[in-house]
C-alpha cells in the first residue's frame, strides 16, 4: 500500500496557540449503485497529485485561519471498511477548521488526479465522477 | 519536438497505453492539435477523442484546456475527470 500524503505543518504538534482540530476519514462503503463491493483500487498520478494537493492546502490556508493540516490518501487496492482518505486541520478556533476541513475534502474530490475502480460480483467498473461533487466544490467560488 | 505522454485509468485501458515518447510534427502544437494527431492511430483512439467522452489534459502536472500550448520536453497527461476522496 502507497500513501500520497502532504501536510504543511505537523498537525499532532503542541502548539498552544491550537484550540480546534478537525478531522474527516472516508472509508469504502460495501455497495455503490446497487451492487456489492469486493475491493476498491485507487490509481493517481503521482507528481501531479503532490502539486494538486499542496495547491489546495495553500488555498485552503490563504481562505481561513488555520495553524496546519494534513492529508493522506491511499493509492492501491482496498475493501471495505478501509480508510481512504484522512483530511485534518489545526486552528484556534473550530469554525475556521471545520470550513477548511470541508472545503480541501471537496476540492480534492474534483482536482487531485485520483481514481477509483471497483471491483464487484458483475467484473470491474471504473467509477464515474459526480456531478454532486461538482456541486459541492462550486459553493466556494 | 519531442514530448513524454502519459495515460491513466480508464483512458490507458482503452489505447492500451500507460506511457510513450513521441516526436510530434511541427504543426501539432496544442492539446486540441495532439488529439487530432493520436485521432489518427485508429479507431481506438479517434473513439477517445472524438468528444463524446470528457478527456482532461494535463501539461507538466497542472490541468489544462484544449487551447494550451505544448512545447519541446513537456509530460502532457491524459485522464478522466478525477473520482478520489
Amino acid at each position: 500500500m502507497r500513501l500520497a500524503e502532504h501536510a504543511n505543518q505537523d498537525v499532532a504538534n503542541n502548539a498552544s496557540n491550537i484550540g480546534a482540530l478537525v478531522s474527516f476519514v472516508g472509508q469504502v462503503r460495501d455497495m455503490n449503485d446497487g451492487d456489492s463491493i469486493n475491493t476498491l483500487t485507487l490509481e493517481h498520478y503521482p507528481e501531479m497529485t503532490e502539486k494538486a494537493l499542496l495547491g489546495i492546502e495553500s488555498e485552503a490556508k490563504n481562505r481561513w485561519d488555520i495553524i496546519g493540516s494534513l492529508i493522506i490518501h491511499r493509492v492501491g487496492t482496498l475493501k471495505p471498511l478501509d480508510q481512504i482518505v484522512l483530511v485534518a486541520v489545526t486552528s484556534a478556533h473550530r469554525g475556521e477548521a471545520f470550513k477548511a476541513c470541508e472545503f480541501i475534502m471537496d476540492y480534492l474530490k474534483t482536482s487531485a488526479p485520483f481514481w477509483k475502480k471497483e471491483s464487484t460480483n458483475q467484473g470491474e467498473r471504473w467509477v464515474d465522477a459526480k456531478l454532486s461533487d461538482d456541486a459541492a466544490k462550486a459553493r466556494w467560488k | 519536438m519531442n514530448i513524454n505522454i502519459l495515460y491513466f485509468a480508464r483512458i490507458k485501458e482503452s489505447v492500451n497505453y500507460s506511457s510513450e515518447n513521441l516526436d510530434l510534427p511541427s504543426d501539432v502544437k496544442t492539446v486540441t492539435a495532439l488529439k487530432n494527431h493520436l485521432s489518427l492511430r485508429g479507431e481506438n483512439w479517434a473513439n477517445l477523442f472524438n468528444g463524446k467522452q470528457v478527456v482532461r489534459a494535463a501539461i507538466n502536472h497542472t490541468l489544462v484546456d484544449d487551447l494550451a500550448a505544448i512545447n519541446a520536453g513537456d509530460e502532457v497527461a491524459f485522464f478522466p475527470p478525477v473520482t478520489g476522496g
